[in-house]
């Protein structure tokens, strides 16, 4: 079950700066952990989280091991035109999830 | 991670070394490596090719004193406009202690109009942070703050 | 004879105020122990790890399951409105066992008896999500668990416990949370021990966890053997401490260090 919570304001007047914020429900696994008999628990992390806007790259982070379980990001836009923001993640073990949120600017 | 409902009291005892808090089991048995100051600066170098860095223009919001390690906020911005013709390109986070050296690379465009990115993350020991910004000229800006971890991350038994 | 009775009764004073109970009015939630970074991780919704689970929760709420095929939301409709303020009543008298439930036990006595569903074992992801959902209905109210005059048997237990020394290191739930509670513990806040917000976002367990989690950790923390999952001392324990926090608002799910 994976889900995320996704925070953009419904409404915008043009040339604001706008926060938008994520969360991602997922272990981040590092791979340097041990289980008590001694075993390594296999790496399994998100390694990309991408934002487009209406299908343009707006925002993009590499993940390593060092970030922390749920990955949670926030970051800014200028809000230009209405429309919609697409959020993808993806990693180890095939892992990939989206989401979206629309914008209404005025 | 579950805990199992019959975890034996024999294997914790086993673990018990310095209990943080009651509760907090405390088992630091297998450390991992920690990066190395070359790895660091290999890094590093991957990132700026070898060009100059120059202390200035980013802030690392960090708080100094961090309650666990696991799960730390952290803010970087970089005071640079955000035009097409001269904009902040990328955030590089780098850490000195954790296993290895990388912690997040951020890429922008000038749509962000604010070069600026929280996330949380983890830190397996008081360490020094590191943040390099790119941007649209080619230069290389950074800065760094210490950091000091009461309770480490990566320290829990996975049970 | 009315001399001695009088001795007695003055002595199970001094006795019980050996340990001093925390007045009302000094009663705190550990939200207020914690630094402004993780305290805004709790009140922000986005930033809330924990609100991941409620999310899950909602969607398992309206799952069709079980033999009976039937979702939750089948009996008990939208649980805004029939969950609000049940999470602050809970551990719960049971008429069918003559026990106290706790929120976990009431959601699988609902699987079994009216899902026909097999029970989800404790801190599965579903069974936290289902009771981090339910938990949340009840956000800011006051905490009401203990009106029920069948408890009071099972919080006096439970009170017992709570003031039983145990274990290698010798220590009572009371010497920390009750008698030591403005200090520190290798850096971390002792706090009063009210459970306010479970199921709670632990950041050392980078999970969300049930209140039976956290005490099972504080048993094993004192060196002692920690009762299984379910446990009736558990239950009791989880009633006597939500007993102990009336009044104080509900604030599921939590965040905590």
């Amino acid at each position: 079950m994976a889900s995320a919570l996704i925070n953009v304001p419904a409404k915008a007047k043009r040339g604001d700066i706008i926060e938008i914020k994520t969360l991602m429900s997922h272990i981040m696994e590092t791979g340097y952990r041990h289980t008590a008999s001694g075993e390594v628990v296999p790496r399994n992390i998100i390694t990309s989280f991408t934002c487009r806007f209406n299908g343009t790259e707006i925002f993009r982070a590499d993940l390593f091991p060092a970030i922390a379980a749920n990955p949670f990001f926030t970051f800014f836009t200028t809000a230009t035109e209405s429309g919609k923001f697409e959020f993808e993640w993806t990693g180890d073990r095939g892992f990939s999830e989206t989401a979206s949120a629309s914008i209404t600017v005025e | 991670m579950q805990q199992s409902p019959n975890s034996s009291r024999r294997q914790f005892l086993g673990l018990a070394g310095g209990a943080a808090a009651l509760g907090a089991l405390p088992t630091v048995i297998v450390r991992p490596a920690e990066a190395t100051p070359a790895m660091l600066a290999s890094a590093i170098q991957n990132v700026t090719g070898g060009a100059a860095v120059r202390t200035g223009k980013v802030k690392l919001d960090i708080p100094p004193l961090v309650e666990n390690g696991n799960t730390v906020p952290m803010t970087v911005t970089v005071a640079h406009p955000m035009a097409p013709e001269d904009h902040v390109r990328s955030i590089h986070v780098f850490n000195e202690k954790n296993p290895q050296p990388n912690i997040g690379n951020f890429h922008f465009s000038p749509q962000n109009g604010r070069a600026q990115v929280s996330t949380r993350i983890r830190l397996a020991d008081s360490q020094k942070i590191v943040a390099i910004a790119k941007l649209s000229d080619g230069s290389f800006w950074s800065a760094s703050v210490d950091v000091v971890v009461t309770l480490a991350a990566c320290t829990e038994e996975v049970i | 004879m009315r001399f001695y009775g009088a001795i007695v009764v003055a002595l199970l004073i001094a006795n019980a105020a050996f340990a001093a109970e925390i007045p009302q009015a000094e009663r705190r939630s550990g939200h207020s122990f914690m630094k402004p970074d993780t305290r805004a991780m709790q009140d922000e919704e986005t930033a809330n790890p924990g609100m991941l689970w409620v999310l899950d929760g909602e969607t398992l709420w309206k799952r069709k399951l079980g033999a009976a095929n039937k979702a939750c939301a089948d009996c008990h409709g939208d649980a805004r409105t029939s969950m609000k303020g049940v999470a602050a009543r809970y551990p719960a008298y049971d008429k069918a066992t003559g026990r106290p439930i706790d929120l976990e036990q009431r959601v699988n006595s609902c699987r079994s008896n009216h899902q026909q569903a097999t029970p989800l074992p404790y801190e599965s992801r579903e069974l936290l999500a289902l009771t981090a959902f339910v938990a949340r209905q009840s956000q800011g109210t006051a905490i009401e668990t203990g009106d029920d005059p069948e408890l009071a048997p099972f919080i006096a237990k439970g009170r017992e416990l709570y003031m039983q020394r145990q274990g290698q290191l010798n220590l009572a739930c009371a010497n920390c949370h009750d008698d030591n509670w403005d200090k520190k513990l290798a850096g971390s806040a002792i706090t009063q021990g009210h459970p306010t917000g479970y199921p709670l976002y632990r950041l050392e367990w980078q999970s969300l966890g049930s209140l039976q989690r956290r005490l099972r950790a504080c048993i094993t923390g004192i060196r002692a053997q920690a009762y299984d999952y379910g446990a009736p001392e558990l239950v009791e324990l989880e009633l006597y401490l939500m007993s102990r926090a009336r009044g104080m608002p509900m604030e599921a799910p939590g965040v905590r260090p």
